[in-house]
């Protein structure tokens, strides 16, 4: 039933894509009609590399990790599309077989650490329980092997750790035994939601320095999701940004800060209160909010709330395109810096927020 | 830090609000225990100013904000607003500061009482208050949602048919109702997405221009204190770090605490790249049996042994600028 490790490990000297999602859709039945939560989604990962995506509450981010996992409900979840994880199609993959990848393969650390850890289990319980399912560990070096997780993700004096209970650790310590226990069985993508948004900007700094180092150390690949730009600007190497299901703008990192394309990616990053900004500085807001996705609204979703807007854009949705900059993908009919958007944002200037 | 001290305040008669070795304790059950969550702190504020409280959770932050409007009263210190000593106040008088002074909470949609329309919500303040007739208080409460940018026409809805931003817009309309003359605003923006986040903080300046308010802005997040204050003042485990306008806190910090803090915050920018040397190491000590001398020194890089012994002082390093450090960043040592 496992997969053959010789062939896996061909597998993996000669490719380099570890993912590719192809045209990803996940649509959720509900009383008030079909969230289009994710709605036809496209990229791929490299081994090794981390991806960054990005997007406000809503826009699908966290449905996207956990359907590429397999991780939603079946009975209320309609999927569509292709994940091909190491070439393997996993998008129509029954739990049963799903679960040989879990932990072993890709592993996903949640946001709050206190919800996600089984509250009357103690920690050591928790991160062997993987080791001897999954990997046929003896009990005795599992617990060794947790101990050294432990170690591995900086808490101190790990073996009396491993008795405690998780109400007895702090939310940093609690993120970290998470760390470890998606860590446990050596996967090679870790998803990583939302993993610091409980967390104090000085413990944040701390976990994100902590994901680093395991991800170089392990050669693992990196899916971090966050609402926030700031944390995936200097850690990723690629970053995706979502907007209303759709997949708006994919870039390196650099490029996409340097040369984003897309209005809905600046007026983002525009948004955010930056420190080197005197204080009293007005601001730029993205007016309005996110489309519903029960009946998102025609054309570019971005739309509605988009200064730069023309009749085009709500009519005809805009398809992903790769800009001169290989690899830099957006989805735009007016871009940043056209001939149609320059004229537009002269004759919005005299009128903006 | 672990600061005490009161060099840093104004002359009485300039603050608005003027609170002098604020102390909050709570018991941990029967134990016998206390958790010093606000332990001697001193803060000032001008009419028409904006003061940001700034630190980790646990450094008493939020404890402080309530203690001004009494919920709970204080262990100890004096809080003095308009010249009227509030911890002195008992039952009617303390209900009648409560006019003057309002407060603005985390969570938008907890804080809004799911069952009743918006415009109950905003016209409560003033039917418990007698004020106005019937017509005149439906017209106050449809000026109100018209100016925080709430549509009037949709003042019967509840609290669940708005989002998490408009909310937070109601529960400001709420507390301008009764034209306070303080809005204490406790981490208003941190459970909002940053594109209404953006929309709420320029709503805060725009309204505090409009109605002349003053404010205590309470948040963890220091880029966004910065945005809204003219002063911040910079917390750890109940006490007070460094005192000092916002544009001077941030370009040149003191308190070997504010100077981490602020290497701590991810920058959106791809040419910054994250130093993991200049983390804040461990985790905030207990509150419950805080450590001797200045309180941070369990964590910091430059601790010495007067650290431990002797509890520094808030001084003046600076046109404004405060600090309680025995070795600060800037200016001589103590």
């Amino acid at each position: 039933m496992s997969r053959n490790a010789l062939d896996t490990a061909q597998r993996r000297a000669t490719t380099s894509t570890l993912l590719e999602v192809r045209d990803l859709r996940t649509h959720f039945r509900t009383p008030r009609g079909i969230v289009r939560a994710v709605d036809g989604v496209s990229f791929t990962l490299e081994r090794g590399k981390s991806l960054g995506v990005v997007g406000e509450s809503g826009s699908g981010k966290t449905v996207l990790s956990r359907s590429i996992m397999g991780l939603l409900p079946r009975r209320t979840t309609l999927r569509s599309g292709t994940v091909l994880f190491e070439g393997n199609d996993i998008s129509s993959a029954d739990p049963k077989l799903m679960r040989q990848f879990w932990g072993t393969e890709m592993s996903m650390i949640f946001q709050d650490p206190m919800t996600s850890l089984n509250p009357v289990v103690r920690v050591g319980r928790q991160i062997t329980e993987s080791l001897t399912k999954r990997l046929g560990m003896p009990k005795d070096q599992a617990l060794a092997t947790a101990e050294r997780l432990l170690a591995d993700v900086r808490i101190p004096e790990p073996q009396r750790r491993l008795r405690e209970f998780p109400y007895q650790l702090s939310g940093g310590m609690r993120q970290r035994v998470s760390i470890a226990i998606a860590l446990a069985c050596g996967p090679t993508l870790l998803f990583a939601d939302e993993p610091t948004t409980a967390l104090d900007v000085t413990v944040q700094a701390q976990i994100l320095d902590l994901l680093d180092e395991q991800r170089s150390d392990r050669n693992m690949s990196m899916i971090l999701v966050t609402h926030d730009l700031g944390v995936v600007a200097g850690r990723t190497d690629e970053i995706a940004v979502m907007y209303a299901g759709k997949l708006v703008e994919k870039a390196p990192t650099k490029v996409l800060f340097s040369k984003m394309k897309m209005p809905y990616t600046e007026a983002l990053l525009r948004s955010i209160p930056r420190i080197e900004d005197h204080s009293h500085t007005r601001l730029q807001v993205i007016a309005g909010r996110p489309p519903a996705l029960i009946d998102p609204p025609p054309g570019c979703r971005f739309a509605p709330r988009c200064p730069y807007a023309q009749e085009r854009c709500t009519v005809e949705e805009p398809p992903l395109v790769e800009a001169d900059t290989p690899g830099h993908f957006y989805a735009c009919w007016y871009p940043v810096g056209s001939a149609e958007w320059q004229a537009r944002q002269g004759a919005t200037a005299g009128t903006g927020a | 830090m672990a600061g005490t001290g009161t060099a840093h305040l104004h002359g009485e008669s300039e603050a608005l609000l003027r609170v002098e070795n604020l102390t909050v304790q709570f018991p941990v059950g029967r134990t016998g225990l206390k958790v010093h969550a606000v332990s001697g702190i001193s803060f000032d504020v001008l009419p028409g100013e904006t003061l940001g409280l700034v630190g980790e959770s646990g450094c008493g932050k939020s404890t402080t904000g309530k203690a001004v409007i009494q919920l709970p009263p204080p262990t100890s210190g004096s809080i003095v607003f308009q010249g009227q000593d509030l911890t002195q106040l008992r039952g009617e008088k303390v209900r009648q500061l409560r006019t003057n002074v309002q407060m603005i909470f985390q969570d938008p949609i907890s804080s809004l009482n799911p069952r009743r329309r918006v415009r109950d919500i905003v016209a409560e303040p003033l039917h418990v208050w007698g004020i106005g007739s019937k017509q005149e208080r439906a017209r106050k409460v449809e000026e109100v949602l018209e100016t925080v940018g709430i549509d009037p026409s949709t003042a019967d809805r509840r609290p669940h048919q708005f989002s998490g931003g408009q909310c937070q817009r109601i529960s400001i309309a709420r507390a301008l109702v009764l034209e306070p003359k303080m809005l204490i605003c406790d981490e208003p923006v941190s459970a909002l997405d940053v594109s209404v986040q953006a929309q709420v903080l320029n709503l805060l300046e725009d309204l505090k221009a409009k109605y002349g308010l003053t404010m205590v802005f309470i948040a963890h997040d220091l880029a966004v204190v910065k945005n809204v204050s003219d002063r911040v003042c910079v917390m750890y485990l109940g006490k007070v770090c460094e005192v000092a306008p916002s544009d001077d806190l941030y370009a040149q910090p003191a308190h070997p605490y504010t100077s981490r803090l602020l290497d701590s915050i991810p920058v959106p920018d791809p040419e910054v790249k994250p130093d993991p040397a200049n983390r804040i190491q461990g985790e905030l000590p207990s509150p419950m049996a805080p450590p001797s001398g200045c309180r941070f020194r369990t964590r910091c890089p430059i601790a010495q042994e007067r650290c431990a012994s002797e509890e520094p002082q808030l001084r003046h390093v600076g046109q404004g600028h405060y600090v309680a450090c025995h070795f600060p960043l800037v200016g001589a040592p103590a």
